[in-house]
């Protein structure tokens, strides 16, 4: 069980896509369910078709999304029931978008998740070690859980450079230290790979961008 | 500057801050929420007030006071939450009290959706409250626009002593882009001696009142207001034109859908369709002069207007053509939104391609 969660702005939907993408490239039952009740633009149901076409299974909140109400399919549960499944969870971009988690502490057991924390360097609210700390310790104490690794996505949307990214890794790297997480993935264009590979130790996940904005079809298909 | 990734409605709230906007009274609605949550969090720390009112009319009414102690205030919502506001807005014109309100346009009418959509145009540039008013309506299509235009409403809203309006959809609230901040140009505002502020037993108090008994003083305080609004209207209207130069079709859209036409003139383009397009940044004051001299081109065809309603700027746009070409409309209302393909196939059919 992959869980995402992070500040909004974060990349975490795009990351929870890219990731869950990735799972099911390796293993079939893979499942992403979107929690996110906070926010009702950018939401990772939005990829459903994408998604099933590569073989996950995708559980969307109440409404089929299109609403920030706070109330959950039921069939979120099937996804801890089920043992053999790999679940990807898409929590909502702040604190109290996280508090969603805290009801499912009881069937949360330590040892068969991953609590990922996305990082973004050029985010105001989490630009520094000691406010993304802060904001990291906000989302622990509203889920009731630890998190257990951290997820550099460092990216200005189409205005990103390998630059960025690395900046982003300087910050990831100084919040490992800071408290002895390890760095699980840079996630990193596909188009920026190349530039930054041999600069950074740790995993990379190439990612595809799926989230774009109504008009950046075009552009990015171009480019 | 360093570039820095701001979610549209964050950067309104800090641009609100960076402008000197110390009090904000609102009420929750979804999709502008982040505004009152950011402020909520920040203008405590500046010495501000953040105050979640009981109501929208409540929270507009506490805007009023604020503003006619002199100081700079905001409120935001969303559609139906702007409805409510109505009143006070009128009341706002009339008393000549500025301050900045943020219109986060969703799906109606009633309650509708929270996707973007464009419906408000005509309450926003009409006015929804009662006698003769106008307040400048700006309407951003980038986050960094959003940021620049929050700053400038405040000092335009001091200048003219009128409520500014900020009417942007949804998605330029929700969407997350690249900004810098920038230093907006410095203008020079009157003093607010006209504040209900402490008289210190120096002077007669200030009197802030939308009341006039006798209907000749009511009259030339509309005559007053009326200069007002046009100064605004000569000083204050702005637009952007993209490609529009020999243009054959020549596309109007603002916000969220002029964003879409960007994408659409390309795939145009491919087509050898050449296709510019004349963005109004004032929905009021509507730059009629500008769209007319562009769309007299003996190149262009056809006007298409697009917007995410069933169609409410494409009055301003008629008037502003007196005729002078034909205009189609392509839109959706009810928080969809067009893709660039079927804005481009509305304008291939509006010439007979």
């Amino acid at each position: 069980m992959q869980i995402v969660t992070g500040h909004y702005g974060s990349g975490k939907t795009e990351y929870a896509v890219n990731l869950a993408l990735k799972l099911a490239e390796e293993r079939k039952d893979v499942t992403l369910a979107d929690l996110d009740i906070v926010n009702p633009y950018f939401r990772s149901y939005e990829q459903t078709k994408v998604l099933e076409d590569a073989g996950v299974r995708v559980i969307v909140t109440s409404c089929g999304g299109a609403a920030d109400i706070p109330a959950l399919n039921p069939a979120v549960m099937s996804v801890f029931q089920q043992e053999k499944w790999t679940g990807v969870l898409d929590i909502g971009g702040d604190p109290i978008g996280a508090r969603v988690l805290a009801r499912f502490a009881p069937q949360l057991k330590p040892a068969e998740f991953d609590l990922l924390f996305v990082l973004n360097a050029n985010r105001p609210e989490t630009n520094t070690v000691e406010t993304a700390l802060q904001y990291m310790r906000g989302i622990e104490a509203e889920c009731l859980q630890k998190v257990t690794g951290i997820v550099n996505n460092t990216h200005l949307c189409r205005e990103t450079t390998p630059e960025e990214i690395l900046k982003g890794a300087r910050l990831a790297q100084d919040l490992s230290e800071r408290t002895g997480l390890p760095i699980v993935h840079h996630a990193v264009e596909r188009k920026f790979v190349a530039d930054v590979a041999n600069k950074l130790s740790e995993p990379i996940l190439p990612m595809n961008i799926y989230m774009k904005k109504p008009w950046e079809i075009v552009f990015c298909e171009e480019e | 500057m360093e570039k820095e990734l701001w979610k549209g409605n964050e950067a309104i709230a800090e641009a609100a801050i960076r402008a000197g906007c110390k009090y904000f009274f609102g009420y929750p609605i979804t999709p502008q929420n982040e505004i009152p949550e950011y402020l909520s969090l920040h203008l405590p720390q500046i010495g501000g007030c953040f105050l979640q009112a009981e109501s929208e009319v409540a929270a507009i009414n506490m805007v009023y006071g604020a503003a006619g102690c002199g100081e700079r205030v905001m409120t935001s919502s969303s559609s139906p939450g702007i409805s409510l506001k109505q009143e006070g807005i009128t009341y706002m014109c009339g008393a000549e009290l500025p301050a900045v309100i943020v219109n986060m346009m969703r799906g109606g009418p009633g309650l509708g959706t929270i996707q973007p959509a464009q419906g408000d145009y005509y309450q926003a540039t009409r006015g929804g409250g009662n006698g003769d008013y106008r307040h400048l309506v700006y309407a951003p299509a980038t986050i960094q626009e959003a940021a620049d235009y929050v700053q400038m409403a405040f000092d335009v809203a001091d200048q003219y002593r009128n409520p500014v309006m900020i009417l942007a959809d949804g998605m330029i609230g929700q969407m997350m882009e690249a900004i810098e901040w920038h230093q907006i140009e410095k203008r020079d505002l009157p003093a607010k001696d006209w504040a209900t502020t402490c008289t210190k037993g120096e002077r007669k108090p200030n009197v802030i009142n939308s009341l006039y008994i006798d209907p000749n003083l009511c009259a030339v305080h509309n005559e007053h207001l009326a200069a007002k609004y046009k100064a605004m209207e000569e000083n204050e209207t702005r637009w952007e034109e993209v490609n529009t130069e020999d243009c054959e079709v020549l596309f109007v859209a603002y916000g969220t859908p002029s964003r879409i036409t960007k994408a659409a003139i390309r795939l145009l383009e491919k087509e050898g369709i050449k296709a510019g397009l004349f963005r109004p940044i004032t929905l009021w004051p509507f730059p009629s002069k500008a769209l007319k001299k562009a769309a007299s081109q003996d190149s262009v065809k056809v006007v298409v207007d697009f917007e995410l309603s069933m169609g409410q700027m494409i009055d301003d746009v008629k008037i502003a053509l007196e005729g002078c070409r034909p205009v189609s409309f392509v839109g959706k209302a009810g928080g969809v939104v067009p893709t660039p393909v079927e804005v481009a196939s509305a304008a291939k059919a509006a010439i007979g391609r």
